[in-house]
């Protein structure tokens, strides 16, 4: 069972994800490129600094954020039983080539629901100096025993 | 690029089909990083209960919003974007699936100078039944000059 003493725990920044130009390539062809996303020129075009990464690409960052709180045997969540429930991104701008970003995990909730138990979680993304960059939310569906 | 001016409440962007085969869900696996063997091993899905190897929710997720980049020409303006998994995607080795997006502008605030695009993403129901929607409450609100 999840541990419900873990809602409204706060953790410690990331250490520092750097955003590699061919990392965002590779994201980019497998989820359907734009050229913003490959060709610096393009995104230049658009009036940015670099290739930008695709609108879903901070995933990558705040699951691995995520994983400080399920893979906390503490925390009682066993990875096999849980389903991804809702997913949102708000970006505050675009995630450049180039960034390195930390992110702060927060447990906004953990609540029972139908022998099920449902874990809010919040990474809030921002750049090594503080500028916030993204804040990614996620309901993770924790399956009950049947 | 499509201007804030130019778009009206109630307005359709252009749909598309995505064909996803298991190639696709490979190659998420790797950019992704999320290598959960129900996206590869029709093994492992079917001992779970899955009727075979299923999309990863964030595979749709991305797929669903090129719709919306494609029509405003540029990912950077989609200031937010959030959904609900609300059914699998399973991916048959043989013939894979086919996701089919639609999205139509439900808001438009005047002072962002946002709009807020409604998606709506399904896949061909079983055994020719109709289509299956597979995610819920899907928005993504664009910043358009």
């Amino acid at each position: 069972m999840v541990n419900p003493a873990f809602a409204g725990r706060t953790y410690p920044p990331t250490p520092a994800y750097e955003v590699g130009r061919e990392k965002i390539r590779e994201f980019a062809e497998a989820t359907g490129a734009h050229p913003a996303h490959t060709d610096p020129d393009a995104a230049r075009a658009l009036g940015y600094a670099d290739v930008i990464a695709p609108p879903t690409f901070a995933v990558l960052i705040a699951q691995r954020c995520d994983a400080q709180l399920v893979r906390d045997p503490e925390a009682g969540i066993d990875y096999s039983r849980v389903v991804h429930g809702e997913q949102t991104f708000v970006h505050h701008r675009p995630i450049v080539a180039g960034d390195r970003l930390v992110a702060v995990l927060h447990v906004d909730g953990v609540r029972a629901a139908g022998g099920h138990a449902m874990v809010t979680t919040r990474s809030e993304i921002a750049t090594e100096a503080g500028e916030p960059v993204c804040t990614a939310s996620s309901t993770l569906v924790v399956r009950g025993e049947s | 690029m499509i201007a804030f001016d130019d778009v009206a409440v109630g307005d359709s962007l252009p749909g598309a089909s995505f064909p996803v085969t298991r190639e696709h869900l490979v190659r998420y696996c790797g950019a992704s990083g999320d290598f959960n063997t129900i996206h590869w091993s029709q093994r492992i899905a079917r001992d779970v209960g899955l009727p075979d190897v299923i999309a990863h929710g964030m595979f749709t997720m991305a797929t669903a919003v090129r719709v919306v980049t494609d029509w405003c020409g540029d990912p950077g303006a989609i200031v937010e974007y959030g959904v609900r998994f609300t059914k699998p995607v399973p991916v048959p080795d043989v013939g894979g699936a086919v996701i089919d997006v639609t999205a139509v502008v439900a808001v438009k605030d005047d002072a962002a100078r946002t709009v807020r695009v409604d998606l709506t993403a399904t896949i061909p129901g079983p055994d020719g039944a109709g289509p299956v929607g597979v995610l819920g409450r899907a928005r993504a609100v664009v910043r358009l000059a």
